[in-house]
C-alpha cells in the first residue's frame, strides 16, 4: 500500500466534494460573519482563523477540478496549486482552531455548512499525512487497544465490580435480547465513574434490561475527529457487531457529543447501511423514560444552574429540548445562557480538539468565550452532557480561578431518583 | 462612434448577446454544481430533511442578536443594499417593460421617484459595505479580486442609472447605453463571479437545512 | 456687405410690401423659439434688415418632400413664409417653375454668379450604393453634391435624411444611404433634424444664419438653440412619468386621463428637439399632446431605436426565443461538462486508497 501523499490527499478531497460543497463555495460573498460566529476567532481575533478560511485548500482543489474557469486557469498556469506546504501550514486551522462545532454553519446567511466542509477537508489532510500527532496517536490506540486512552476491559471490569460492590446493583455484560446495550466513553471510565453507576441505576429501576458488551464498550470513534472513514468505519463497526450480535434494540450512546454524532449519523454512511438497532443518546433515553413516567424523581436543586449544551447534541443531533425537560424535573431555578440551544458556543474542546496536543493554548483561549457566557449569569452549578466538554470545562474554570461545580446530566438526575420498587410496595400497602 | 449607433449596438446584439451568455453560463454552473451529487444518507431521519431546508431558506434572511451585534455594518447596509437593488431592478417601470417584452411577465411599477431613492440608497449601502470591506480586518483578508470586481460591476449600472434618470454628465444616449453595457458586463460576469450565490445561497440553504432536517435541529 | 445685385433683406422686405411691424412681429417670433432675450429683437432686427439677401440652393436627394412640405405648407400667410420671400431660392426642383434643362441651367447660373456666396440647402440622404437609385437629371446625388458644395458658403441640411441618413438608412439601408455630413467634411454644416423639423425652426435657423452668422451646435451638429432641450424634461406628462402612471394602451383609462406614454414607446427621455415647447400647427399641439409618444424623429437612428412603440428602454433584438435558445445550450454544454465532473470524481473516489494508522503513524515520525 502506498505512502500517504499530497497527490492521495487532494484525489481524496476530489472524492470529497459533491454538489453542497459546489454550492458552498460558490455561495460564499466573503461577508465575514461565520468569524463572528467561532470562538476560535473571537478570543483569537486573527483573520486566517475565519471559517472559510480554514477551507482554502478545499476550495481550490474544487476550483480547478470542478469549475470551468478553475480549469481555465490551470490550463493557463495561473491557478494557486495545493501544496504539501500549504497543507501543512492548514493543519493548525483545520484541526487545533476548529471543534466542529457547527456554529459557522448555523450562522452563514448564505446557508453555508462550513464544518461538513471542515469535517470532509480532514480526509484530504489524512490521505496527505498532515495530523497533528496527538490525533494519530488517540486513532492509533483505538485501533489497537480499542479505547482512544487506552483503556481495557478489565479496567472497566474492575469498576463494574466496584459499583456491584457498592450499589448492590447487577451490571451485565453481553445479554442477549437486552433492550439496552451501553456504550461507554473512556473519558467517562477515567474520569467520571459516577455515570456508569447512575445509568444503571436509572435504568435497572425503570424496570429496562440493559447491558454492556465486553466485546465493544468504546462508543467515541477517534476516526471521525481525526477525519478518517476508513478509520472510523472499523472503529463504528465494532459498536454495530456488538450490538447485532446482542440482539438489542437500542444502543445508548454516552455523555459526548462527538460519539453521538459518529454513531448516530455518521456510523449508517459509513458501513453503508441502516442499523438493525436504534441509536440514542443517553439523554433522548433519558426523555423518553420520563415521558412514559419511567423516570420518578423527588427534592429539586434550588442552587442556581444552567445547562451547557453540547455542540454535537444540538447543532449536529437536534437534542435541544430533552436536557431541558430533564432538568425542570430537578432544578427550580434553572436559567439560560444568552446563546443556548443551537446557538450556544462551543466549549472549546470538540473535534478533536481535546487530543491534540498542538491545541492547548487556542482551546484555552477559545473557553474565553464560554467564560464570558458564564460571568453574565453568575450560577452556582454548570450541568452539561458530554464528558469532552466537562473536561474542558472543569480545566477552564480551574485556570480562570472560577470556583462553579461541573455535573453530569444524568448524574444529576440519578441522585434525585425515587426507587420504583419503593413506590410500587407502598402503593402495594396501602 | 456617435452616442445612437452606441445605443444600438448595445441595446441591439450586445444585449442579446450578454443575455445568453449568462443564462448559458448560470445553467452551466447549475449542472456543474449538482453533478456533483449527494449521497444518500442512511442514517435514520430524526425530522423531514426537505422541510427542513425550506425552513432555513427563509430562516436565514433573519439574525441572531449576538451576531447581529458583532456585524451591525454589514447585517445593515448589506440588507439596505439588497433591498433596494431589488426595488430598482423589478419595480421601474422601464425595467418591468424589459422583462415584460423578453419573458411575457409583468406586474405593477412603483413611482419613479421611490425607485430613484431606492438607487441612491442602495449606492450609498455598496460604499458603506465597500468601505467597511476594506477596513475590517476579516473582510479585507477574506476578499480576492473577485469580490471588488463583483462590487464595481454592481455599482456601475445603479450609478449609470441614477445618471440616466438625472441626465447627468452626457446625452440621454450615451448614458442610457452605457447603463445597458453596465448591465451586460454585470450579466457576463453572472455565472462566473460570486454573483452566483443569488442562485446557490438558496441551494446551499436548502443543503445545509436539510442536513438539519434530517438531525432534527430547529433553529 | 451690400453688393449691387444683391439687395439686402430688409430692402426686399419693403419691396414686397411688409410692414415694419409684420416684420418685428416676426423677428419677436424668432428670437422666443431661439430662446434669446426679448431685448435681443432690435438686434436680430436690425442684423436681418442689413443682411444680404443670399442665393440658396435647395437639392432633394432621397427625400419624401416632406420637409419642403412642412415650410410650405404652414399656415398662411405665414410668418415663417416671410424668409422665403427675403431669400433667393435659384433652385429647388419641386418648386421653381422651370424644369428639365431650364432647371438644371437655372443652378448653374446661381453657382457661378455667386461662387463662394451661395448657400445650398439639402434634404434627403445620398445613397453610396447604385449611383442610379437616385439622379436628378442624370447625375447622382453623390456626384451632384459634391460639385455644388464646393462652391456654398454652409450647407444646411435639412430633416434627418439629410443630417443622419433618416428612414432611408435605416436597417438594412439598401441604398446606402448617408447623411450629407458622412460626404462633405470641409464646409460648415448645420443639421436642422427632424421627420420633419418644426416650420418655425427652419426659418429660424435660416434667420440666424443670416442675421449672425453660423449658429452654435451641438454635438450632433444641431443648433443648440433649438434643440438645446430634452423633451422629456419640457413633457407636460412628465408628472405622471414621475408617479409611475402609464398608459399601456392607446384607449385605455390611462390614456384617456393623459397619463405618460412611456410604455407605448415615447422616445421623449432621449430626444432633443422643440417639439415640446414651440410645437407644431401654429404653436397648437405636438404629437405627445395628441396622444402618441414622441418618435424621436430628430435623433439619428430613431427607426432602428427597436420599434416605435416599444419603450426605450427595451432591447431591440432580444427576444423570448434567444433565451431559450441559450437554455438549450447551456443544458447542452451543462450535460457535457455535468459528465466530465462526474467522471473525474468517479475516478478519484476509485483510485482512492484506504488509510490505516500505521501509515499515520509512520507520518508523523517523520
Ligand atoms: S465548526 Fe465551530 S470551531 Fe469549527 S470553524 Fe465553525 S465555528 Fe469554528
Ligand atoms: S459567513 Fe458564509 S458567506 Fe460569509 S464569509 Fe463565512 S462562509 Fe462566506
Ligand atoms: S410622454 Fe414621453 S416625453 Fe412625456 S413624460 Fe412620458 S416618456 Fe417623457
Amino acid at each position: 500500500m502506498s505512502e500517504l501523499s499530497l497527490e492521495r490527499g487532494i484525489n481524496t478531497l476530489k472524492a470529497q466534494i459533491d454538489a453542497p460543497i459546489a454550492s458552498f463555495f460558490s455561495s460564499c460573498v466573503s461577508c465575514g460573519m461565520c468569524a463572528s460566529a467561532c470562538s476560535f476567532y473571537t478570543e483569537n481575533p486573527e483573520p486566517r482563523y475565519t471559517p472559510i478560511y480554514k477551507l482554502e485548500p478545499m476550495r481550490r482543489v474544487w476550483e480547478q477540478n470542478f469549475t470551468l474557469l478553475g480549469k481555465l486557469k490551470v490550463k493557463l498556469g495561473i491557478a494557486k496549486p495545493v501544496t504539501d506546504e500549504m497543507l501543512s501550514q492548514w493543519q493548525e486551522l483545520v484541526y487545533n482552531t476548529c471543534s466542529l462545532c457547527g456554529r459557522c454553519s448555523l450562522i452563514c446567511p448564505v446557508g453555508n455548512d462550513i464544518t461538513y466542509m471542515i469535517r470532509k477537508l480532514r480526509e484530504g489532510m489524512v490521505a496527505s499525512g498532515h495530523v497533528p500527532e496527538g490525533l494519530v496517536g488517540a486513532s492509533t490506540r483505538a485501533v489497537k487497544i480499542g479505547s482512544p486512552m487506552g483503556i481495557k476491559l478489565p479496567a472497566l471490569q474492575a469498576q463494574v465490580k466496584h459499583i456491584e460492590k457498592a450499589t448492590n446493583m447487577q451490571v451485565p455484560f453481553d445479554l442477549e435480547g437486552a433492550e439496552y446495550l451501553l456504550m461507554l466513553s473512556s473519558m467517562e471510565i477515567m474520569n467520571y465513574p459516577e455515570y456508569l453507576e447512575a445509568v444503571g441505576k436509572i435504568l435497572t429501576n425503570a424496570g429496562k434490561t440493559w447491558t454492556l458488551s465486553s466485546e465493544c464498550f468504546e462508543a467515541t470513534n477517534s476516526g471521525i475527529q481525526i477525519g478518517s472513514s476508513d478509520i472510523a468505519k472499523e472503529l463504528v463497526s465494532r459498536v454495530v457487531n456488538a450490538a447485532e450480535k446482542l440482539k438489542v434494540k437500542t444502543v445508548i450512546s454516552p455523555e459526548c457529543g462527538h460519539a453521538y454524532t459518529a454513531l448516530r449519523w455518521e456510523g449508517p454512511n459509513l458501513i453503508g447501511r441502516p442499523y438493525s438497532f436504534a441509536a440514542k443518546h443517553i439523554v433522548e433515553v433519558l426523555d423518553e423514560l420520563r415521558e412514559q413516567g419511567l423516570l420518578p424523581t423527588e427534592g429539586m436543586e434550588d442552587a442556581k444552574l444552567t445547562f451547557h449544551d453540547p455542540c454535537q447534541l444540538v447543532r449536529r443531533g437536534g437534542v435541544v429540548q430533552q436536557p431541558r425537560n430533564l432538568l425542570k424535573l430537578v432544578a427550580s431555578n434553572f436559567v439560560e445562557m444568552t446563546d443556548h440551544g443551537t446557538l450556544n458556543w462551543c466549549c472549546g474542546a470538540g473535534g478533536g480538539v481535546s487530543a491534540n496536543e498542538d491545541a492547548n493554548e487556542v482551546k484555552m483561549k477559545a473557553f474565553q468565550r464560554k467564560k464570558k457566557q458564564l460571568d453574565e449569569l453568575k450560577v452556582d452549578t454548570l450541568v452539561t452532557a458530554c464528558a469532552n466538554c466537562r473536561i474542558q470545562l472543569e480545566e477552564g474554570l480551574e485556570e480562570n480561578q472560577m470556583d462553579l461545580p461541573v455535573v453530569g446530566l444524568t448524574e444529576l438526575i440519578a441522585e434525585h431518583l425515587v426507587e420504583r420498587n419503593t413506590i410500587n410496595e407502598e402503593s402495594r400497602h396501602d | 462612434m456617435s452616442d445612437v449607433l452606441f445605443l444600438q449596438w448595445v441595446k441591439g446584439p450586445l444585449f442579446s448577446i450578454a443575455v445568453m451568455i449568462f443564462v448559458i453560463g448560470v445553467v452551466l454552473r447549475l449542472a456543474e454544481i449538482l453533478s456533483l451529487g449527494r449521497a444518500k444518507n442512511l442514517a435514520v431521519p430524526k425530522g423531514n430533511p426537505s422541510l427542513g431546508g425550506w425552513r432555513e431558506i427563509g430562516r436565514r434572511f433573519k439574525v441572531d442578536q449576538g451576531t447581529f451585534q458583532q456585524n451591525k455594518i454589514t447585517v445593515i447596509a448589506g440588507y439596505v443594499f439588497h433591498v433596494g437593488l431589488f426595488i430598482v431592478m423589478f419595480l421601474l417601470a422601464a425595467h418591468i417593460a424589459l422583462i415584460k417584452h423578453s419573458l411575457g411577465v409583468s406586474w405593477p411599477n412603483l413611482p419613479t421617484p421611490v425607485v430613484d431613492m431606492a438607487a441612491v440608497l442602495s449606492m450609498l449601502a455598496l460604499v458603506v459595505l465597500l468601505i467597511d470591506r476594506l477596513s475590517q480586518p476579516v473582510k479585507r483578508f477574506l476578499s480576492r479580486r473577485n469580490d471588488y470586481l463583483v462590487w464595481v460591476a454592481t455599482f456601475l449600472p445603479l450609478l449609470t442609472g441614477y445618471m440616466t434618470y438625472h441626465h447627468l454628465w452626457l446625452s440621454p444616449q450615451w448614458l442610457l447605453g452605457l447603463h445597458i453595457l453596465s448591465v451586460e458586463a454585470l450579466l457576463v460576469l453572472f455565472p462566473f463571479s460570486k454573483l452566483m450565490h443569488t442562485f446557490t445561497l438558496f441551494l446551499s440553504r436548502w443543503y445545509n437545512g436539510a442536513s438539519m432536517g434530517l438531525r432534527g435541529v430547529k433553529s | 456687405m451690400t453688393q449691387f445685385n444683391m439687395p439686402t433683406v430688409g430692402e426686399q422686405l419693403r419691396e414686397n410690401g411688409i410692414s415694419r411691424r409684420a416684420f418685428l412681429k416676426f423677428c419677436g417670433l424668432l428670437a422666443s423659439s431661439m430662446a434669446l432675450a426679448p431685448s435681443m429683437i432690435p438686434k436680430l432686427a436690425e442684423a436681418l434688415e442689413k443682411a444680404t439677401r443670399p442665393s440658396v440652393i435647395w437639392l432633394s436627394f432621397q427625400e419624401c418632400t416632406g420637409c419642403a412640405e412642412s415650410i410650405t405648407r404652414a399656415h398662411s400667410p405665414s410668418l415663417e413664409g416671410l424668409i422665403f420671400d427675403t431669400i433667393s431660392l435659384d433652385y429647388q426642383h419641386t418648386l421653381q417653375a422651370a424644369a428639365g434643362e431650364a432647371a438644371e441651367q437655372a443652378r448653374d447660373e446661381a453657382m457661378q454668379a455667386n461662387y463662394g456666396k451661395y448657400v445650398l440647402i439639402v434634404d434627403g440622404s445620398i445613397p453610396l450604393g447604385n449611383a442610379g437609385y437616385s439622379t436628378i437629371a442624370g447625375v447622382s446625388n453623390l456626384d451632384m453634391l459634391k460639385q455644388v458644395a464646393k462652391g456654398a458658403a454652409a450647407i444646411i441640411a435639412l430633416g434627418t435624411c439629410a443630417a443622419y441618413g433618416g428612414l432611408p438608412q435605416a436597417n438594412p439601408n439598401p441604398t446606402g444611404a448617408v447623411a450629407v455630413a458622412d460626404i462633405i467634411k470641409d464646409k460648415p454644416i448645420i443639421n436642422v433634424p427632424g421627420c420633419p423639423p418644426i416650420p418655425v425652426v427652419i426659418t429660424g435657423v435660416i434667420a440666424h444664419f443670416l442675421a449672425f452668422g453660423l449658429p452654435a451646435l451641438d454635438h450632433l451638429g444641431r443648433p443648440k438653440a433649438f434643440y438645446g432641450q430634452n423633451i422629456h424634461d419640457r413633457c407636460y406628462r412628465r408628472p405622471f412619468y414621475e408617479r409611475g402612471l402609464f398608459a399601456e394602451t392607446f384607449d385605455d383609462e390611462g390614456a384617456k386621463q393623459g397619463w405618460c406614454l412611456y410604455k407605448l414607446g415615447c422616445k421623449g427621455p432621449i430626444t432633443y428637439n422643440a417639439c415640446a415647447t414651440t410645437k407644431w400647427n401654429d404653436g397648437t399641439s405636438f404629437p405627445i399632446e395628441s396622444g402618441h409618444g414622441c418618435i424621436g424623429c430628430s435623433e439619428p437612428g430613431f427607426w432602428d431605436f427597436g420599434g416605435l412603440y416599444n419603450p426605450v428602454s427595451l432591447p431591440s433584438s432580444l427576444s423570448s426565443q434567444h433565451v431559450v435558445f441559450a437554455t438549450g445550450i447551456g443544458v447542452a454544454a451543462g450535460v457535457a461538462i455535468a459528465a466530465l465532473n462526474k467522471q473525474a470524481k468517479q475516478q478519484a473516489k476509485q483510485t482512492r486508497e484506504p488509510v490505516n494508522v500505521d501509515q499515520l503513524n509512520r507520518e508523523v515520525q517523520l
